[in-house]
């Protein structure tokens, strides 16, 4: 589903992704760990079309298409989904207005019926069980006066709702308290199926406990530097990644 | 300086009729207009909106035609929006188009009425001398006989009905002027939620001039929307004054979404203690239209207050001018005055200029005021984009966002409804935007 190679990123005229290549193939979770800085969400801002990001080298390709080619929007139609790292807060616009305007934005782009607000609803519902959300949310502006936790279960919402192929979830779980992060998991799991891939990036193994990983890579100075099972995560935990610095060392000596 | 302008419309001043005050009035303002003419350049008030074009331009003051023209409704028709409603067509009152069944403690009358029936009660708004040269345009409307609504409420009555007042310019009048005195008069501890409504037909070239005198008597509560939707092709100059005794609240909101042309003079004297005014704005220009918007709001009373909050978009190569003066006069102990303006240009050749302006000569005020001219935040519109909506609705859905704190308290659903539409009209790519409001309506 996605096949990334080489690739190189400039962003604020710095190379921060050096060469990174990763393979996530439809029903795989991914996680990827690495330290503060190391291109994380820079390697998330890239696959969601963020301006700014120039890659000088390599390919992103995404059922069988260049996705770089792709605007923001028309990656979003194509399947592609990123959980911000940091929700942005938009006074003025509701989120059910948002929310609807993009499901049909999406759903138009594709050639599909757009919803009415009957259908929509009912769809909206579903999901907000799931999350535990409160409706009130719903009736506020795009993510204004939320708090921490209330912004990263809204991404889980938006993901739930828009049901992308490739989901990337960017520090999800930062600021969670233990019921929430395990709402955003029960989300995750129950979206997780052979026709969708997933790639979570996370500071935590905890996370992992509930999201099960097929693979977990350690992303350092730009580039994937390991990779590994779900026992990895927990290697990380205890050795830290001065531990994966060392390896690589040794390997590449 | 002498002006073709004021040439054009003042030396046929024709027979005027009225009560010999109200003659004296207009000689007086028209030898002072004569003698003065219109403000160079360097008159400080009308340093961004330069009157040099429009002096040499003769302008012909439209006659009360004997056979109305047609005006279709469809036009001044608001949504959440019916009678009472006044409509005025270049300058005159219509009352073919007009609706003003009677409502309890709620007096409408045409001006030409109100002079005939008591001229007396309008001598103190009419005979109200427009002094400095700033004000030349009220002055010019002082000198000439005019029209307008007269708009009165008993003391304690509260009126339930929206009232629609609609200034129109009719299509086809190349050149013409007309103007319109409107006088609204609060009684003690009434209520009067109105909407001032300019619209018009495309293809009209116009000069209106509105002058608008409110007085809000103790307790009183005026609602106002100021909705300037004229075509994009006409010139407009409004000059709005309230006077407000103890106690008194004016709400007001002004949405600026039309003339190629237009200038607004928002003066409001809080005179009696605790009075209060609200202000939320917003222009959103495109093309080459020019709005100035001039607001100065006098503190005169001990514990009065006002909060304006005005926001401005502009395109193309739009210019768009913002100057909120607050003045806080000794003595008006205890005022409370926040003036926010924001600006958006979406586009290179736009221009924006505010100026905020605060002084305060008194004791215990709490006063706040902030401008900022910048650009849509690229954050939000990569959030939206990076959803499925593309980028120009992202761009008008946001820049709708942004102008929508002028009119966000209205809870007239509908009418709510047609002010987003009518912005985001306005707003680039309208197309697609229109699309994303529909699906979400
Ligand atoms: N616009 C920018 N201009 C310059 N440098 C930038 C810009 N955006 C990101 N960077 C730099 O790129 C590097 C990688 O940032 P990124 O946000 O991808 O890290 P991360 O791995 O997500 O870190 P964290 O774990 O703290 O979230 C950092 O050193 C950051 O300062
Ligand atoms: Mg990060």
């Amino acid at each position: 589903m996605l096949k990334i190679e080489n690739l190189h990123v400039r962003v604020g005229g710095r190379e921060i992704l050096k060469g990174l290549s990763l393979e996530a193939k439809a029903g795989e979770v991914h996680a990827i760990m690495g330290p503060n800085g190391a291109g994380k969400s820079t390697l998330g801002n890239v696959l969601a079309g963020r301006e700014g990001y120039e890659v000088t080298e390599g390919s992103v390709e995404y059922d069988r298409t260049n996705l770089l080619e792709l605007e923001p929007e028309e990656r979003a139609a194509a399947g592609v989904f990123l959980a911000f790292q940091y929700p942005v807060e938009i006074p003025g616009v509701n989120n059910t207005y948002f929310l609807r305007s993009a499901l049909n934005a999406q759903r138009k782009r594709r050639g599909e019926a757009e919803l009415d607000s009957v259908q929509f609803l009912k769809r909206v519902r579903e999901k907000l069980a799931v999350l535990h959300l409160k409706d009130e949310l719903l009736h506020r502006a795009v993510n204004e006066g939320f708090s921490g936790g209330e912004k990263k279960r809204n991404e889980i919402f938006q993901m739930a709702l828009l049901e992308p192929k490739l989901a990337v979830l960017d520090e999800t779980d930062s600021g969670l308290d233990i019921d929430a992060l395990k709402m955003v998991a029960d989300g995750v799991n129950a979206m997780r199926d052979p026709s969708r891939a997933f790639i979570v990036i996370t500071h935590y193994q905890r996370l992992l406990d509930y999201i099960v990983p097929d693979f977990v890579h350690v992303l350092a100075d730009g580039r994937i530097v390991e990779s590994g099972d779900k026992t990895l995560a927990l290697k990380l935990e205890e050795h830290g990644y001065a531990w994966v610095a060392q390896r690589t060392v040794a390997g590449a000596g | 300086m002498s002006s073709a302008l004021l040439h054009s419309l003042l030396d046929d001043a024709g027979q005027t009729s009225g009560p010999d005050w109200l003659k004296q009035v207009r000689v007086e303002a028209r030898t002072r207009l004569l003698e003065r003419g219109l403000p160079a350049a360097r008159n400080e008030a009308w340093k961004y909106t330069p009157l040099r074009a429009l002096e040499s331009r003769r302008l012909r003051r439209v006659a009360a035609a004997s056979q109305p023209v047609d005006v279709d409704p469809g036009l001044y028709t608001l949504a959440g929006v019916g009678s009472p409603r006044l409509v005025f067509v270049d300058g005159t009152l219509r009352p073919d188009l007009s609706d003003v069944s009677s409502v309890h403690g709620l007096a409408i009358e045409s001006l030409g009425t109100a002079l005939e029936r008591d001229a007396q009660s309008l001598r103190a708004s009419l005979g109200r001398s427009f002094d400095a040269d700033a004000q030349v345009f009220a002055r010019l409307n002082s000198a000439l006989p005019s029209d307008g609504a007269v708009i009165r409420v008993a003391a304690g009555v509260k009126v339930e009905p929206l009232l629609h007042l609609v200034m129109l310019g009719s299509a086809g009048a190349a050149d013409a002027y007309w103007q319109l005195r409107n006088v609204i008069e609060l009684g003690e501890g009434s209520a009067l939620r109105l909407i001032e409504h300019h619209a018009g037909g495309q293809g009209c070239s116009h000069l209106g001039n509105v002058v608008n005198q409110y007085s809000l008597h103790a307790g009183a509560r005026l609602d106002l929307l100021q909705l300037q939707a004229a075509p994009d092709s006409v010139r407009l100059i409004r000059r709005s004054d309230a006077v407000l005794d103890a106690d008194a609240h004016l709400e007001m909101r002004c949405v600026e979404a039309g003339a190629q042309w237009m200038r607004h003079d928002l003066a409001v004297a809080l005179q009696g203690d605790r009075a209060r005014l609200v202000s939320r704005g917003v222009f959103v220009l495109n093309g080459r239209q020019h709005a100035d918007t001039r607001i100065d709001v006098s503190h005169q009373a001990r514990d009065t207050a006002c909060d304006l909050v005005w926001r401005g978009v502009a395109d193309q190569r739009a210019r768009g001018v913002f100057h909120g003066a607050i003045t806080v006069c000794a003595g008006a102990d205890g005022a409370d005055a926040l003036l926010s303006n924001k600006n958006l240009l979406l586009s290179d050749q736009a221009e924006i200029d505010t100026q905020p302006v605060l002084e305060i000569h008194a004791d215990e005020v709490k006063a706040a005021h902030g401008a900022t001219v910048g650009q849509l935040d690229e954050k939000a519109l990569f959030y939206l984009r990076s959803r499925g909506i593309d980028e120009a609705a992202a761009r008008s859905l946001l820049t709708l966002a942004f102008c929508r704190i002028a009119f966000d308290s209205i809870t007239n659903e509908a009418l709510h409804g047609q002010l987003d539409a009518l912005l985001l009209e306005r707003l680039p790519r309208a197309e697609s935007a229109a699309d994303t409001a529909q699906v979400t309506g």
